[in-house]
């Protein structure tokens, strides 16, 4: 049975740029810094072209944001294989309730078998949008979705996918990571599923890849002309960095050093 | 004027630095300490298309324009100049294809790049003959429907792994570069045998090899131009790749100014780091305006091509300066590390052997000055 999977691309700072926050605690410095895709997204949007791979369907990925998003949305996204994109032309501020509300409002159009996002983005850590949208929709979910094979296995190299589609196709099986260990569950379709990052290595967006994205279908839509109203319910107060480590200091000798560890630090 | 890069060039470029980060780089120095041949990481190349770049659209090809070429071989030099030299050695070997080939001959010689990965090697050197191209001694002698090839090439890069050889040879040695062709030799004819593995200094995960043919037989078929064209084909040729050379400089020199620059932030002497000094700032400023430089010169060899112009001049002061700058950039970071930067522990030695070789193939630095006097001193 063809699959039709919907799957999302946030635009994120890039992790290795190097993060400052602004003067006045608000925000980050976003002068200079390099973006990519969250890599959670990249691992979602991996999956779902195995999947496709192995059923057939259409792969459709969402971006939200102001007319940069397009650059993720080309690649890696539609590199990597994804067959079209839809973008959320939108500039200001949004919260994760507003981003499900614009996402439910697509797969209400698009109607998908299954929508993988990342289970969080690396930029704010939120990891809610999954949850809302599933709730919206009224939708099975399956956070965390992991495998039991290790990415240097023989099932990962054979590019398998991990989320298992049932011999009828309304359900899927997904291999979820829990404290300490897995858990296996089956979720009737249509469901939303969030990625772990054991799910998948995600390819590399091909150079063939990269040059077919360049035409590849790309829809603009608007929160307005989808009836999202993307006022926040949240808003970030304040933001600092963490305390700066503070040099350690030399004691005279062990029996200091068995004092200190015994009633300073109470390590032992 | 515009020096942004367009959008897809950049995701290009996104694409092959990510590559040489993750897939490259953490191979870097087992391939080069054991000087062996990086096989399945020169696949995974081929099969993300970050080879057989000039091959054309209408063989199957990406026919990918020579600045994103260009810009794509800064990365893979980042990631390893030795790989990178394996990786651009099928467009080397295809281009005397690309430019004198009939569209039969294209698409029996350049579609299979297309369908699977397969390995070319580009044979111009020879023991006797190195700059002076002309002085070639691998003779064909014509008989009937065939050339009969004898004769010694030399630094033949991939030549131990090539399924298909791109082969300069004379009709006649007396007539100088008159004499050349260029012949395409299919897999392991009769009577060619692949020496051994050279030992270098540097650049060690491309194969090197010597190719010694005798009496091999070469269908007249497989010429590529007409007898006596070689020389301006190999010219042509050289003039396409030479921006590609002079871009792994810059790739090596933007390794070692990274590497640089991270250590002399966390070395500590005299109390700070030595980041901190002006001997150690100067140097580092001077990569770095070099290197920019020496980019910004070969992005224009690579327009000129893409522009339809032709590109001799100013792709040889590319090779020029940027072989030179990679050389003394490489130079300067191991002056940084200091004791350590000449230990194999740590990682800028592999460059300045690696940079080593730019000023030598391809055109040596003293080549490249003689092109640039010629033009500017014709007529």
């Amino acid at each position: 049975m063809p699959l039709k999977i919907l799957v999302t691309a946030k635009r994120v700072e890039d992790s290795e740029s190097k993060i400052k926050v602004n003067p006045a605690g608000t925000g980050i410095v976003l002068e200079g810094l390099k973006f990519k895709i969250n890599p959670f997204d990249e691992i979602a949007i991996e999956e779902a072209l195995r999947l496709t791979a192995k059923h057939g369907g259409e792969v459709v990925v969402v971006s939200i944001g102001g007319k940069e998003v397009v650059e993720q949305l080309r690649s890696p996204a539609l590199a990597m294989g994804a067959n079209r994109a839809i973008w959320v032309n939108h500039v200001g501020p949004m919260d994760q309730l507003g981003i499900a509300a614009c996402l439910q409002k697509i797969c209400e159009k698009e109607k998908p078998d299954l929508c993988i996002l990342g289970k969080q983005a690396i930029d704010d850590d939120q990891g809610q949008v999954g949850s809302y949208l599933a709730e919206a929709l009224g939708w099975s979910q399956a956070t965390f979705a992991s495998k039991e094979e290790s990415l240097e296995s023989e099932a990962e190299k054979s590019k398998a996918p991990a989320i298992k589609l049932s011999a009828d196709g309304k359900s899927v099986t997904v291999v979820r990571e829990v404290d300490g260990g897995l858990q296996t569950i089956e979720a009737t379709l249509p469901a939303v599923a969030t990625t772990e990052l054991r799910l998948n290595q995600p390819r590399y967006a091909s150079l063939p890849g990269i040059m077919k994205a360049k035409t590849k279908p790309l829809e603009e839509v608007t929160p307005a002309s989808l009836g999202v109203d993307m006022t926040p319910h949240i808003t970030v107060v304040k933001m600092t960095h963490p305390p700066a480590r503070k040099a350690g200091i030399k004691v005279a000798d062990v029996p200091a050093l068995m004092d200190k560890l015994k009633n300073e630090a109470r390590a032992i | 004027m515009n020096f942004a890069l367009p959008d897809d060039i950049k995701a290009l470029q996104e694409s092959a630095r990510k590559f040489a980060r993750e897939v490259m780089r953490p191979k870097a120095a087992h391939y080069d300490e054991k000087s062996e041949f990086p096989k399945d990481i020169i696949r995974q190349a081929a099969e993300l298309g970050l080879m057989n770049m000039t091959l054309p659209a209408a063989h199957g090809g990406n026919e990918l324009p020579h600045l994103a070429q260009a810009v794509i071989a800064e990365e893979l030099a980042w990631g390893c100049a030795g790989m990178a030299t394996s990786m651009i050695a099928n467009d080397l070997a295809l281009l005397p294809i690309v430019l004198g080939a009939t569209a039969e001959q294209k698409d029996k010689f350049l579609k299979p790049f297309t369908e699977s990965f397969k390995l070319a090697s580009f044979c111009l050197t020879e023991p006797g003959a190195g700059s002076d191209v002309a002085g070639m001694r691998t003779t064909a002698r014509r008989e009937g429907d065939f050339y009969v090839v004898n004769g010694q090439k030399q630094w033949i890069t991939n030549g131990e792994y090539a399924d298909q050889y791109t082969l300069f040879c004379t009709t006649d040695s007396t007539r100088k570069h008159k004499g050349i062709m260029c012949l395409v030799i299919e897999g392991r004819p009769k009577g060619l045998t692949v020496g051994k593995h050279e030992n270098k200094m540097g650049q060690r995960a491309s194969n090197t090899v010597t190719l010694t043919f005798e009496d091999v037989k070469v269908p007249v078929a497989n010429r590529i131009g007409n007898e006596g064209e070689g020389f301006l084909l190999a010219m042509a040729t050289l003039d396409n790749s030479r921006p590609l050379t002079a871009m792994f400089s810059v790739g090596i020199a933007r390794a070692a100014m990274e590497h640089a620059i991270d250590y002399a932030k966390q070395r500590q002497q005299f109390g700070k780091p030595i980041a901190e000094f002006q001997a150690i700032q100067f140097m580092i400023a001077d990569m770095a305006a070099d290197i920019e430089a020496s980019r910004l010169l070969t992005y224009k060899s690579a327009w000129l091509l893409d522009d339809g112009q032709r590109n001799t001049l100013v792709s040889s002061y590319a090779k020029r300066f940027a072989a030179d700058m990679a050389m003394k950039a490489t130079t300067d970071a191991v002056q940084i590390y200091g004791g350590y930067g000449y230990s194999r522990e740590y990682p800028v030695e592999k460059l300045m052997r690696d940079a080593k070789l730019i000023q030598i193939y391809e055109g040596t630095s003293q080549v490249q000055r003689l092109v640039i006097a010629r033009e500017l001193l014709k007529g």
